[in-house]
């Protein structure tokens, strides 16, 4: 259509433009912008496109910058240490190493704060998403619509609930329910092997790791169902029915015919609801407690990447040499590094899975 | 004929089927049930002691109402939906029209469009980071409404770029077909026949960015810091919003200041809501009069049994169709 526009700029617009016969001068004004407007929509279109995503390559630019000299001191150890003091109120000397300025006894290393990061995340993702494709399946396949259809408005409100909003009610009336009513049953019962273990008592106030998952999965759960919901209604009716009439259960139908025609769609929606999750700030600063290490058991306080960065940048700004704020930029640069590397790998996945509706007959 | 009515296997596909159906109606309701309790929930804080002189007293050290920080947000607002509103728009209109697919696979791919992903999946405190460090400092213009404004504007523009392309790539074929034989220029034709097909839809997508913006706490302490009152500048003045309330106040030893947290909890669901009713109500309006917006595929295929004769038109390109 757009290779056509050229020549066709060149036409009248209607049969009505010649036969009334304006003066000429206008029509050749009106023929010029009529002509010319398309580049106009190109131009600013271009423009509009180009100006976010320099502002995404500043960005990035300004976190590599700012975080070079903290790069340069932490080295490796930023990556796996378990050590994280920033030297400030203990009155230390500054020092320098490699020519960088920074605080005596300041070593920052990270993995208890990108450990509880991707745990958190994972526990989200691990209860979102069987509950959002069930979810999916009886709004669109099993309810009438007259009750599906205000559910369904109610999990889109669910997504436009501010973070902030659900972290209140997470820390006043959500996490300590928990705490109260479901981590001691669970906790007291739990065998003290491997991995299980970490679900044993104490189970704490109801601020930490377990609270924060499932706050970040009722987060995502919007992003997983609503995406599977309009996945779900965009496979045609004829091989379901097909199969229906095979003898196929509706078991077997949903996982036979339905899951693998949107499998890709719902990875896709399932790794940006994962990255949604990773990035989640305020509701995890509130629910997980914000404190610097990796818990002892799945109920106790922790942190992540981007609650580390919230709660720590008033304290780091009382660093003089600017270390701490640099260890910052390198903290964000590091979960900008993983949320990007999330979205890459879902447009990978969705690219080699095909589109939806691949598997049978598609176009 | 026996092996088929009575397989040894039909009790277990029975129970299956039955397991299958109580697990999504039981996921549906673990899900529904939060949903509804933390509404109830944020409702039920604030209603037991709600005042209404909140909304137009001034926010003092030891208490007082909400006013400036209601208004505060809705400046932020109108803010990002004039900036990220046009760029957005723009941006979605130079993705879905000015941007070819790919010829041999039809997949819509092209460094603009990954870019654009990454950017929706950048995280907000990371964006907020860098205003501070760019904009706050680098600048000099301190906390301020500009740093607040251009922040949340990078942030919502990939989401509104992503549904204006989105409900551009559903005008049916046929409308710029049309646009094109009578003549019209590409650009005219853009303005008067696509872009005002595809506007319900672009709406929508506006007003949901303007909850997200709404609610967006982490960049904004970033970048807006935070205030009592209404600043007069631009720059150099900290500014006042809702959502730092709901995190700051909520723990403040002082009991009324908790009162106003849970107040602008239940303020800010409440502009949630009523931006998400009338998206609500854009879209069914103009699904009443316009044949243009069918929004789902499903609906398609439901007009398409109902009455065939309109299938051609309501259908953008037949290979979609399974039996075409």
């Amino acid at each position: 259509m757009a290779s056509v526009g050229g020549a066709a700029g060149r036409v009248p617009a209607t049969p009505h433009a010649e036969s009334v016969g304006k003066p000429p001068a206008p029509r050749r004004v009106a023929d010029f912008l009529r002509r010319n407007e398309e580049h106009a929509w190109r131009g600013t279109a271009w423009i509009a496109v180009v100006l976010p995503l320099a502002a995404l390559a500043f960005a990035v630019s300004v976190l590599a910058v700012k975080a070079w000299p903290a790069i340069r001191v932490n080295g490796w150890y930023f990556l796996y240490g378990r050590t994280w003091t920033d030297g400030i109120g203990a009155y230390g000397a500054t020092v320098h190493t490699d020519g960088v300025a920074h605080l005596q006894g300041a070593k920052f290393g990270a993995w208890a704060i990108i450990w509880g990061t991707v745990v958190s995340s994972l526990i989200a993702i691990v209860i979102a998403v069987p509950l959002s494709i069930g979810a999916a399946f009886a709004l669109t396949e099993r309810l009438p619509s007259w009750i599906s259809r205000p559910l369904g408005f109610t999990i889109e409100i669910l997504a436009g609930i501010p973070s902030v909003v659900i972290g209140l009610w997470g820390i006043l009336t959500f996490g300590p329910w928990l705490a109260k009513n479901v981590y001691p049953a669970i906790a007291d019962h739990m065998p003290n092997v491997p991995i299980l273990k970490y679900f044993r008592n104490p189970v704490g106030g109801g601020e930490g790791l377990l609270s924060a998952g499932i706050v970040l999965a009722l987060m995502i759960v919007p992003i997983i169902a609503s995406t599977t919901r309009d996945l779900f209604q965009q496979v045609p009716p004829l091989p379901k029915e097909g199969a229906s009439a095979l003898g196929m259960t509706d078991w077997e139908v949903a996982s036979k015919v339905t899951l693998p025609w949107v499998r890709s769609g719902i990875i896709g929606a399932t790794v940006l609801g994962l990255g949604r999750a990773l990035g989640e700030t305020i509701a995890v600063a509130m629910i997980g407690g914000a404190i610097l290490h990796i818990p002892p058991t799945v109920y106790l306080p922790f942190t992540t990447v981007a609650a580390t960065i919230l709660t720590q940048l008033d304290g780091a700004l009382t660093d003089g040499t600017g270390f701490a704020v640099a260890t910052l930029a390198e903290l964000a640069l590091v979960l900008a590094v993983i949320s990007v590397g999330v979205n890459l790998l879902a447009r990978l996945i969705i690219n080699r899975t095909g589109r939806v509706g691949a598997p049978v007959g598609g176009a | 004929m026996t092996s088929l009515t009575a397989g040894p296997s039909t009790t277990r596909r029975r129970v299956s089927t039955i397991v299958w159906r109580v697990l999504t109606y039981l996921a549906l309701v673990l899900i529904m049930a939060p949903a509804a309790w933390l509404l109830i929930g944020v409702l039920g804080r604030a209603w037991s002691h709600w005042r209404w002189s909140v909304l137009w007293t001034q926010l003092t050290p030891t208490g007082g109402g909400l006013r400036d920080q209601i208004l505060g947000t809705l400046i932020l607002m109108v803010g990002v939906f004039i900036i990220a509103g046009t760029i957005g728009v723009l941006a979605g209109i130079h993705l879905a029209e000015f941007t070819r697919a790919h010829r041999a696979s039809g997949r819509l791919s092209g460094p603009l469009r990954t870019a654009s992903d990454i950017l929706s999946g950048f995280p907000s405190i990371v964006l907020g980071y860098v205003g501070y460090v760019a904009l706050v400092v680098g600048l000099h213009w301190g906390f301020s409404l500009l740093s607040a404004l251009i922040i949340l504007s990078i942030m919502v523009i990939p989401y509104i770029a992503k549904t204006t392309e989105n409900s551009l790539r559903q005008v049916p074929t046929g409308y710029r077909e049309g646009a094109e034989a009578l003549g019209m220029s590409a650009g005219y034709g853009l303005r008067k026949v696509v872009l005002k097909s595809a506007l319900p839809g672009i709406v929508t997508g506006l007003l949901l960015a303007l909850a997200i913006a709404c609610g967006e706490t982490a960049p904004l302490i970033y970048t807006a810091g935070f205030s009592n009152t209404l600043p007069h500048s631009l720059t150099h003045a900290q500014f006042p919003y809702l959502t730092y309330v709901v995190f700051q106040f909520y723990n403040d030893p002082s009991v009324q200041k908790h009162y106003l947290s849970y107040d602008a909890a239940l303020i800010l669901v409440v502009i949630v809501l009523l931006l998400l009713v009338s998206s609500r109500i854009v879209v069914s309006r103009t699904q009443r009069h316009s044949e243009s917006s069918r929004g789902k595929q499903g609906r398609i295929f439901g007009r398409f049994r109902q009455d065939p004769s309109r299938a051609p038109e309501a259908v953008p390109n037949a290979g979609d169709l399974p039996l075409a």
